[in-house]
């Protein structure tokens, strides 16, 4: 039983009615733990600037008692919840309290994780070698032995692990500041403990990064003992395994500062391609259906886009979409561009009005799909064995050769395009599409003239040789 | 001023216009571009950007920035999306505003990472424990991959709940001219309820717990009632709808297939129209029915009827023909498909 503590409510309304007792059990750790970290809190003149998470177990109801702003949330996520936290408010001081089921068992790789992280917030964890709201069932920290309504043949240590010493796994990491364990079993021990819980909240007020006090604790209830009894189990049963100490203080060291990141604006983020909102419809403009493919690497992706942004720059409905799923399998790579004066309704293809092929596979996949009146262009230098359906129009063009006689080898796309403009299948003016091409190489300009040539070299060759 | 963007990143665009502070991920495929977007763009504007260890620290991470007052995001799909739903109904339960995209790809288990709309009934009922319900909205474009997650933000923070933006990889994916939004939606205050480590809200708790059965109820009922008021939300598309025989109904990517639908039987002399919910939750009933009340019904989706058992339960008309036609897997439908079904049900086929 707690009465009128600095840092706890005068009244405990939350709990019902105006009392002032607390709900734990008689030689309970937890009401002197939640004590000292109230005292600490007013102490350090921290108590507007503090919001502590509750865990799931017999402290859910911290909020009862410590008067600061709290949070409660799923079992185990206590220090999941403090790193979301600690990222909303990086200025205020940040408590997370857990138990051994919680922080050990279901919550641990996020406590691990924060702690690696070195996320900024006082973490308590209170080992009291049992889970006690659940009904005193095995905890990673159960001793060897140790009957639990889950145990109750003793821990056996070859099916359920040695007790988890968490103080000495977190001490591996980099990112900690400071890392203590210590024990609530008696008034030597608890002034250590008050230490530890105050110096935890220090290096909050000062903005330092993570620290963790574990703290043994006795649970009468579930020890079934006596306070005494319960007090003793810690002192000389839980000490053996759970050594008391400090394990690491780097208060003194330098606070490391994030890595600092350019500032923008948000005009800037969003880094706008054309000046126009409306896209107004265009119904006298005949819809085109485009299905590019090639294998990956072959730049069938970017021609797509070239002649999307060319269209869309003009204030055309247009839609891209890339191969996706199950479509890439065997590295071919297409992607399906509707253009259109309307909403476009589909952006996947089932009938191309225009096939640009690159490969043997893009030619046995999509060319029986296509329908009479439609238009296949392909890369000449690969055969074409695969039926060709009845009607359609089926141009030949050696693109990678064009590419590489204008000293760009890779510019086969670039040579597709220009084929496409002389054939006319772009119902754009050649000098948007140029200015398309020009764009996709901002980032490499260099590339422009090279493309360029090629872009002309294969507009000659359709003329003279396609139309 | 326009871009040409993709589907995934105007999902992160419509998240700074919303003024979101935070975006808490972990990667999942076909999501992730949402998180690489986030990953570059907000940490120049000032936002936090963190990758988390898996979905159920992403979750709790958005309760703990959501408890401060902030505004945070994360998208995931598929495996991904059900480890959040203990966090959903935490953030429904605590009533606080966060937006969850699920870029959905097919399930169950693992799955592939194609499209798929296999989440709906999680989505939609509510997908967590509890007696809850997400507000979900299923864009079908481009801009409304932006525009949606704006509105995801706005009703999230008007009615303290969660809200899922509902997509699917070929939303995701696929390229489209974005408008970009006008200005920032509106910031609102969250002092009587947030704790935010200052003297104003030093009072207040945030906890989804009644220990009281009648209290619990309460919150409930209370709960019940901040559903029945969202009604008012509903959003919906009908597209020739009426003067039509046959109405195809459909959400987010099958919507677009279906369009196109649409148009094709309407020039070959069918009377075909399209009724699209945009909010699955809260569902457009009234706009459903005006629609497609005493017309046969043919049910376009990604998934085993999922959709139809809402477009059954919500359908006044219960003599209706109610057709499907769907696919799985990762497998979209194609329009013939769907003309195949329509065709069949407007020449009285069985």
């Amino acid at each position: 039983m707690i009465i009128r503590s600095k840092g706890f409510y005068d009244e405990f309304e939350r709990k019902g009615g105006r009392r002032r007792t607390t709900h734990y059990c008689a030689g309970c750790g937890h009401g002197i733990i939640q004590k000292l970290i109230a005292e600490a809190m007013v102490d350090l003149g921290i108590q507007d600037d503090t919001v502590f998470v509750s865990p799931v177990g017999c402290a859910a109801f911290c909020y009862y008692y410590l008067d600061c702003g709290h949070v409660a949330g799923p079992h185990g996520r206590a220090a999941a919840v403090a790193s979301g936290l600690v990222r909303a408010i990086p200025d205020k001081v940040v408590i997370a309290y857990q138990g051994d089921g919680d922080l050990g068992a279901i919550g641990f790789n996020n406590a691990f994780q924060a702690a690696n992280r070195g996320d900024g917030f006082a973490h308590f964890f209170v080992n009291n070698a049992l889970y006690a709201m659940t009904g005193g069932q095995l905890a990673p920290t159960t001793l060897p032995g140790q009957k639990t309504t889950t145990s109750p043949y003793g821990r056996d240590v070859v099916n359920t692990g040695e007790p988890l010493k968490v103080c000495e796994v977190f001490n591996q990491l980099d990112r900690p500041v400071y890392i203590e364990r210590v024990s609530v079993a008696d008034s030597k021990r608890i002034k250590q403990a008050r230490k530890a819980i105050r110096k935890a909240l220090e290096i909050q007020k000062e903005g330092k990064g993570y620290a963790f006090v574990e703290i043994l604790s006795p649970c009468p209830t579930n020890m079934r003992a006596d306070s005494v009894g319960a007090a003793e189990f810690v002192t000389k049963e839980m000490e053996g395994y759970f050594p008391l100490g400090v394990f690491r203080d780097r208060s003194d060291a330098e606070t490391a500062c994030c890595m600092e990141v350019a500032p923008k604006t948000v005009e800037e983020i969003v880094d706008a391609d054309y000046a126009g909102d409306v896209i107004a419809d265009m119904p006298e403009l005949r819809e085109r259906r485009y299905k590019f493919s090639g294998f990956g690497g072959q730049g069938i992706l970017s021609l797509g886009l070239v002649i999307a942004d060319a269209a869309s720059e003009m204030g055309r409905h247009v839609s891209w979409f890339p191969s996706y799923g199950p479509e890439q399998r065997g590295g071919s790579a297409s992607c399906s561009v509707v253009v259109s004066g309307r909403e476009i309704g589909s952006p996947t293809i089932d009938h191309p009005d225009v096939l640009v092929a690159m490969n043997q596979p893009s030619l046995e996949r999509f060319l029986p799909t296509l329908r009479q009146g439609a238009v296949l262009i392909y890369e000449s230098s690969v055969p074409l064995n695969v039926e060709v359906p009845e009607g359609v129009n089926v141009h030949p063009f050696p693109a990678a050769r064009i590419a590489s006689e204008n000293g760009v080898a890779k510019a086969a796309n670039t040579a597709l395009l220009g084929c496409m403009v002389e054939l006319g299948l772009l119902d754009m003016p050649e000098a948007e599409i140029a200015e398309a091409l020009r764009r996709s190489f901002s980032a490499k300009p260099k590339l422009i003239d090279s493309n360029m040539a090629v872009f002309e070299a294969a507009k000659e060759y359709a003329r003279k040789e396609l139309s | 001023m326009r871009k040409f963007i993709k589907g995934n990143e105007a999902v992160t665009i419509g998240a700074i216009y919303a003024g979101c502070d935070a975006y808490f991920g972990y990667p999942i495929t076909p999501a992730s571009e949402i998180a690489h977007a986030a990953a570059m763009h907000f940490p120049p504007l000032g936002k936090e950007f963190l990758q988390a260890e898996c979905e159920t620290a992403a979750i709790n991470m958005m309760y703990g920035a959501a408890a401060a007052g902030k505004l945070s995001m994360s998208a995931s799909s598929g495996p991904g999306m059900s480890l959040m739903q203990e966090g959903m109904s935490y953030l429904a339960g605590a009533q606080l505003p966060a937006v969850v995209v699920d870029i959905m790809r097919t399930g169950p288990g693992l799955g592939n990472i194609g499209p798929e709309q296999g989440d709906y009934n999680q989505a939609v009922k509510g997908g967590g424990h509890g007696n809850y319900r997400t507000i979900v909205l299923a864009p079908n474009s481009v801009q409304e991959m932006c525009d949606l997650t704006i509105k995801c933000f706005e009703l999230s923070m008007k009615y303290r709940n969660p809200a899922l933006l509902l997509a699917d990889a070929v939303l995701g994916q696929m390229m489209e001219s974005l408008t970009i939004p006008d200005g920032m939606l509106e910031k609102q205050d969250f002092s009587s309820w947030s704790v935010r480590g200052d003297a104003v809200t030093r009072k207040n708790l945030v906890c989804s717990i009644y220990l009281e059965p009648d209290l619990q109820e309460r919150h409930n009922w209370m709960l019940q009632e901040k559903y029945e008021s969202m009604r008012c939300e509903t959003m919906a598309e009908n597209y020739l709808c009426d003067d039509a025989d046959l109405v195809l109904t459909a959400y987010g990517s099958c919507s677009r297939i279906c369009r196109s639908a649409v148009d094709m039987l309407r020039d070959e002399g069918f009377k075909v129209g399209l009724f699209r919910p945009i909010s699955l939750y809260p569902f457009p009933e009234e706009e459903m029915n005006s629609a497609m009340g005493g017309k046969d019904v043919l049910v376009v989706e990604l998934s085993n009827g999922q959709y139809r058992d809402d477009v059954r339960l919500h359908l006044r008309d219960c003599d209706a023909v109610i057709g499907l036609a769907n696919r799985m897997g990762g497998n979209l439908i194609s329009v013939e498909e769907v003309l195949s079904k329509a065709r069949d049900m407007l020449e009285g086929s069985p």
